[in-house]
C-alpha cells in the first residue's frame, strides 16, 4: 500500500465513523455543533498519531500476551497529557471539550488502530495511518456536527442563518444524533456502491 | 525485523513495569509544567467573573472571601463562597458563588453579583452541563436587559418573585428549557437567601 492510499483510506473507504463504525460514543455525544465535533476530532487525531507512533516503535519490545494493557497505558498517558496541556494553555477550548477529552481513552478507534495497524507496521506508515484516520474521524465529526447544528439550531460554526427557536430541537438532542448518523451512513453506502 | 519478545512471565512483568514507570514519569513532568498555568487560568476566570457581576470595587475580593451557610444545601455543598466588593473600605456589594443540583444534567454553578441592598447586579454561569442550544442559553437569557420579562438584572428577590412564570413567578423561562430555567433561578435564590440569612443586606 502506498503512503498516499494509506493516508486517504481514512476519509471514505475506511472512515472510522461511517464505515468501520468505531468510536460511536464520543461521535454521538460531542457532535451537537460543528465546532465541538472539530475540537473532539482534532484532539483524537493528535492522540491517534502519537500513540500509533510510539506503539509501532516499541512493538517488538512488548510481549503479545500483555500488548493490550501496555497499549492502554500508552494511550491513556497521551490523553492525560492533552488534557493537562489544554487546561493550562487553551482554557477556553478546554471548557468546551473538557468533559469529552478523557473519553478519548476509551475511543475504540485509537486502540483499534494500535492493534490492527501500528503493531504490524513501521513507524512512518503508522504515523501516516494515524494522520489519515484522525483527520477522517475529524471530517466525520464535523460533517455530523454541522448537519445537526444546521437542522437543530439553524447555524453553522456558530453563525446563525435563521431566527431563534426555529430549529428542529430533536437534532440537538441524543435521538437526533442517531437519526442524522443513520442517514449519513445510508448516503455514503449508496455513494460507495455507485 | 527484530524478533518479538517472548510472552514469558518475567518478560511480561518487566515490560509492564517499565511501560508504567515511563508513563508515570511523563505524566508527572507534564503535570508539574502545567500546574501553574492551570491554577492561573482558574483564578483568572474567577476574578473575571467577580469583576463582571459585582459592583465596581477597589479591594481584592478574592483575599476578602468568606463563607456563609447555604440554604437548603445539597450533600457536601453546605456553604457558599462570598466575595465582598469594597470601595474606600465600605462594602458596596457582593459576588456569591451559588449552585443548584436541579439542572437538566445536574450541577450548575453561577457567580451572582448583588448590590448591598440585595438587588441583582449581574450573573455569570461558571459550570454547567446543560443541553447545547437549549439550557446553554441561560448565559445570555436572564441578563438581556432589552427583555424585562426574562431579565433578572436590577430585580430584588425581596420584592420580585424570582421563579419562572409557569410556577407563578415574574421571570419568563427559556423557550423549551423550563427545567434548566427553574434550576438556574434555584441557584439565584439560594445565593440571595444564604446571604440574607447571613445578615449581609442593608
Amino acid at each position: 500500500m502506498s503512503n498516499f492510499t494509506n493516508f486517504t483510506k481514512g476519509f471514505i473507504k475506511e472512515n472510522p465513523v461511517f464505515v468501520l463504525l468505531l468510536g460511536m460514543c464520543p461521535t454521538l455525544g460531542t457532535t451537537t455543533s460543528a465546532i465541538n465535533g472539530m475540537g473532539m476530532g482534532l484532539a483524537t487525531a493528535f492522540v491517534l498519531i502519537m500513540s500509533n507512533m510510539v506503539i509501532s516503535a516499541v512493538k517488538n519490545l512488548i510481549p503479545d500476551k500483555v500488548r493490550i494493557p501496555a497499549f492502554i497505558v500508552i494511550i491513556a498517558s497521551f490523553v492525560t497529557i492533552v488534557d493537562l496541556l489544554m487546561a493550562g494553555y487553551l482554557p477556553a477550548l478546554h471548557e468546551q471539550l473538557g468533559l469529552f477529552i478523557p473519553l478519548i481513552v476509551v475511543n475504540c478507534i485509537v486502540l483499534g488502530r494500535a492493534e490492527s495497524f501500528a503493531s504490524k507496521n513501521g513507524v512512518l506508515a503508522s504515523i501516516i495511518d494515524g494522520l489519515g484516520m484522525g483527520l477522517g474521524f475529524t471530517f466525520a465529526l464535523v460533517l455530523l456536527g454541522g448537519t445537526r447544528e444546521i437542522l437543530g439550531s439553524g447555524a453553522i460554526f456558530g453563525y446563525k442563518f435563521i431566527g431563534d427557536n426555529d430549529g428542529m430541537l430533536i437534532f440537538i438532542l441524543a435521538p437526533g444524533a442517531f437519526i442524522a448518523l443513520g442517514y449519513i451512513i445510508a448516503i455514503i453506502n449508496n455513494f460507495k456502491k455507485a | 525485523m527484530a524478533k518479538k519478545l517472548e510472552s514469558t512471565f518475567t518478560n511480561m512483568v518487566i515490560v509492564l513495569t517499565v511501560v508504567s514507570l515511563i508513563a508515570a514519569y511523563a505524566l508527572a513532568s507534564v503535570f508539574n509544567v502545567t500546574k501553574e498555568p492551570i491554577e492561573q487560568a482558574a483564578l483568572q476566570k474567577k476574578l473575571k467573573a467577580i469583576a463582571d457581576v459585582a459592583p465596581a470595587f477597589e479591594n481584592d475580593p478574592n483575599a476578602d472571601m468568606f463563607k456563609v451557610a447555604a440554604i437548603d444545601p445539597s450533600p457536601g455543598l453546605d456553604s457558599l463562597e462570598v466575595y465582598p466588593a469594597k470601595k474606600g473600605g465600605e462594602i458596596v456589594g457582593y459576588a456569591v458563588k451559588s449552585y443548584t443540583m436541579k439542572g437538566f444534567s445536574g450541577l450548575i454553578e453561577v457567580m451572582i453579583g448583588f448590590e448591598k441592598d440585595g438587588t441583582i447586579k449581574n450573573y455569570s454561569v461558571l459550570k454547567h452541563a446543560e443541553t447545547p442550544g437549549l439550557g446553554t442559553k441561560m448565559g445570555t437569557w436572564f441578563n438581556n436587559e432589552a427583555k424585562p420579562n426574562q431579565c433578572i438584572n436590577g430585580k430584588n428577590p425581596k420584592t420580585a418573585n424570582i421563579t419562572v412564570s409557569k410556577d407563578g413567578g415574574d421571570i419568563d423561562a427559556i423557550t423549551a428549557a423550563t427545567i434548566s430555567s427553574r434550576a438556574f433561578l434555584d441557584a439565584i435564590n439560594r445565593g440571595y437567601k444564604s446571604l440574607e440569612e447571613g445578615g449581609k443586606y442593608e
